[in-house]
């Protein structure tokens, strides 16, 4: 009796024990590519994505491949994306080969050490295939190839055409124009708002910004600067912050259940957004389909247009890859070879950096403006113009930074409540940057 | 607490049944007697260890590190693990941002855990009162609210919430009343109070409820006999008698307020009103997940912890002689 229960504690020891390296197996397994070395065999690749539908993009490439095959790992979104990526790289385990990034958060990656450079396999090969500013944005100006571009944000305003024509307005071409726009909008339905100010969207403010002419960080040899306090963004937030003040703009977040019912009901008549807004409108006010004008944002010097960019992503190969080769063999190919992109197009809705090989995908406009034949060129002529902007290694600080201040300023609804908030994400992003040991100019 | 220690143990037979063993034997009895009960701790000990102990440990090592840059910080090797010292700690509790979402926590609980504690007593002797109809449905209603996990009722809450969607302020508009939205800056906390009210007073009632069946019925017929009402037998009898069952709720609810999170953080992307750093905890999130500097936020979590456990510490030491009092 005494000997059955020893045993059994024994044997549940062993289970427990048996039950921990399980859990630690298990995590490391999760990279995937354990097998063999780089050459011969079949290779297996990890992908974590967040594209809609991106598995679909992918069976094209493994029944063309069976010698390189990808599994999709779907991730919640690109913040929680690069959250597990980073954790990864910090156990020095678990990361997979590949990873969808944005744009801003290659500096973050790469400070961290998770993405490879992909310069050794070959990427400056396909630089031409992508518009000078986005290749920059990969490369943080030096001579390594972080990761490489998949789609991009131009940035685009959106308005309701039947609700102008009913009150005798015109699509704004400058942001004069549009402070005109709302206010007259407002005059006539005090229920209606030309747009919103959210505080909640740190990389629309950004691309705003950068349409002004700003570009938020800069390398200055072995130093970091910090220019979010500067003549641009001053002037972008003293705008809105004046719309605001004055009532004619909202200064509610988007995205919430309130902002969608506006979109629907028509009391948001319009939307400073991006290329990608006919996935979003569609989803959250299907029923306003053929109603919408897309245009290009409205200009600070209309003589000199220039846009921003507000979302976009790329493709990189983190450290932890035992199979880089392989990797970039399959990022270039779904990147940049017509078949992918027109995969890409169709089935994850995205707007492809690989400008060339877009331009003969992107023939019909996406469904929800079917009433928009040329959709897709006021699109390639806005993504000519967008301005060059530099992301420094604590984006993240700085958005967050925006998410709490502009909330204050959006809630006072004081002009001068916006300029005093971007003076703080400065100070905030500027002391981050110290007190991890950067050399701040 | 004492209610629950477990009657003492008549004496000690099982273990040696029988004292005329050889010497060979008792040995064997003596070493199988401490190492036993140990194997049979052992996998709940090694759980303990692995999932608890070892991960508050290594949060207190974190908190004592920083990350220190070499030059631009891009690539490998630009970044290293170094001791701050108690750096992390000085700039936690130095943080002006720390300090405000402590003061907003203690004033939440200010107002939740005395209105969600009233409610639940006053429910609890409703419900316990002889004159009560339909105990059953009334408990399981009040109840209800406690099993909708937090995230789906703020979720809930958060669209009655919102003027443009709730079909609350569709009948204000339609009565033309001008109410202010609970989403502004100066009734958010009530908001975050109501849901956790909300879903708090259905748990807290069933706890104080069941304290209260287990008073023996002869207490009450004496009362009766003596000719108390019903709410003199409230007052005098039956609250006094369930105290240590009050104490634990206000106990818990404390420390549920000092961690509040769900709430604010699912109202937050509804509002210009709540910040990232509203709670303590939400502060260390951000500082985690959002900013990625885990060093800060460990330091700012065993700070919460151990304030956690001074609170509850000096809670208990307060009230424990009052409740407790009658039982030593």
């Amino acid at each position: 009796m005494r000997t059955s229960l020893r045993m059994r504690a024994l044997a549940s020891v062993a289970a427990a024990a048996l039950l921990l390296s399980g859990c630690s197996a298990g995590a490391g397994g999760d990279g995937g590519g354990d097998n063999g070395g780089d050459s011969s065999g079949p290779v297996d690749l990890n992908y974590w994505a967040w594209a809609p539908n991106l598995d679909k993009v992918v069976d094209i490439w493994n029944t063309k491949n069976p010698d390189i095959h990808v599994t999709v790992n779907k991730q919640d979104g690109g913040d929680p994306a690069i959250t597990k990526l980073l954790t990864a790289i910090k156990a020095g385990s678990g990361a997979p080969d590949m990873i969808q990034a944005e744009y801003q958060k290659i500096p973050t990656l790469v400070a961290s050490d998770a993405l490879a450079d992909l310069s050794a396999v070959g990427a400056n090969d396909i630089k031409d295939k992508f518009p000078d500013a986005v290749w920059n944005s990969v490369t943080l100006g030096g001579d390594a190839v972080y990761s490489i571009p998949q789609d991009t944000g131009p940035m685009m305003a959106y308005y309701r055409e039947d609700i102008l024509k009913a009150n005798n307005l015109t699509v704004p071409t400058t942001w004069d124009e549009y402070a005109e726009t709302a206010r007259a909008l407002h005059k006539a339905d005090p229920k209606v708002y030309l747009g919103t100010f959210s505080a909640n969207d740190a990389g629309w403010f950004t691309g705003l910004s950068q349409q002004a002419g700003a570009s938020w960080w800069s390398i200055d040899g072995d130093a970091w600067g910090v220019d979010i306090d500067a003549e641009a963004t001053n002037k972008v937030a003293d705008y809105w912050g004046g719309l605001v003040e004055e009532g004619v703009i909202d200064n509610k977040p988007m995205y919430t259940p309130a902002w969608n019912k506006g979109l629907n009901d028509g009391t948001q008549a319009g939307w400073v957004s991006s290329v990608w807004a006919p996935g979003v409108l569609s989803g959250n006010a299907a029923d306003t389909a053929g109603k919408w004008i897309a245009a290009p944002l409205p200009q600070w010097d209309a003589s000199n247009p220039s846009d921003g960019n507000w979302g976009g992503s790329s493709t990189g190969v983190t450290t932890q890859s035992k199979h880089p080769k392989q990797a970039m063999e399959f990022i270039t190919w779904l990147n940049t070879d017509p078949e992918a992109i027109q995969a890409l197009i169709d089935t994850s809705g995205i707007y492809p950096a690989a400008t060339e090989a877009a331009a003969g995908a992107l023939t019909e406009p996406p469904a929800f403006f079917s009433n928009q034949p040329d959709f897709y060129d006021v699109a390639a002529k806005v993504a000519q113009t967008v301005a060059p902007f530099t992301y420094g290694p604590n984006v993240n600080v700085a958005y967050s930074a925006y998410n709490d201040e502009f909330a204050k300023a959006a809630q006072a609804k004081k002009k001068s409540a916006f300029l005093d908030a971007v003076g703080a994400m400065q100070e905030i992003t500027t002391a981050d940057l110290k007190k991890s040991g950067f050399t701040v100019k | 607490m004492t209610l629950l220690a477990p009657p003492k143990a008549p004496a000690d037979t099982a273990g040696s049944p029988l004292g005329t063993r050889s010497g060979r034997r008792r040995r064997y009895d003596v070493r199988t007697r401490i190492i036993t009960p140990y194997l049979m701790l052992a996998p709940g000990i090694i759980l303990f260890a692995a999932f608890m102990l070892a991960p508050i440990l290594y949060t207190i090592y974190l908190s004592f590190q920083r990350t220190q840059v070499v030059g631009l910080g891009l690539g490998s090797g630009a970044r290293k693990q170094v001791f701050a010292g108690v750096a992390n700690y000085v700039s936690a509790l130095t943080n002006p941002e720390f300090a405000a979402s402590v003061g907003r926590v203690l004033l939440y609980g200010l107002i939740l855990i005395p209105t969600m504690l009233g409610l639940a007593l006053l429910f609890a002797l409703l419900l316990d009162s002889r004159r009560t109809r339909a105990a059953g449905f009334s408990r399981i209603s009040i109840f209800l609210p406690y099993a909708v996990p937090a995230v789906i009722s703020s979720l809930l809450w958060g669209f009655l919430y919102l003027p443009a969607v709730s079909p609350f302020y569709f009948v204000f508009d339609k009565l033309g009343w001008d109410v202010p939205s609970v989403l502004s800056s100066k009734l958010v906390l009530f908001g975050i109070a109501n849901i956790a009210l909300w879903g708090g007073v259905g748990f807290n009632m069933i706890v104080m409820y069941t304290s209260l069946k287990a008073v023996p019925t002869e207490i009450y017929e004496a009362a009766r006999i003596d000719g108390a009402s019903e709410v003199q037998t409230a007052l005098r009898i039956k609250i006094p008698i369930i105290a240590p069952a009050l104490v634990m709720t206000a106990l818990f609810s404390m420390i549920a307020t000092l961690q509040v999170f769900a709430e604010p953080t699912l109202l937050r992307p509804l509002t210009n009103s709540l910040s990232t750093s509203w709670s303590p905890l939400m502060l260390v999130y951000r500082d985690a997940f959002t900013r990625d500097n885990i060093y800060s936020a460990a330091a700012t979590s065993v700070v919460i912890a151990v304030a956690t456990f001074a609170v509850s510490f000096l809670f208990l030491r307060i009230v424990q002689k009052r409740a407790f009092g009658q039982e030593d």
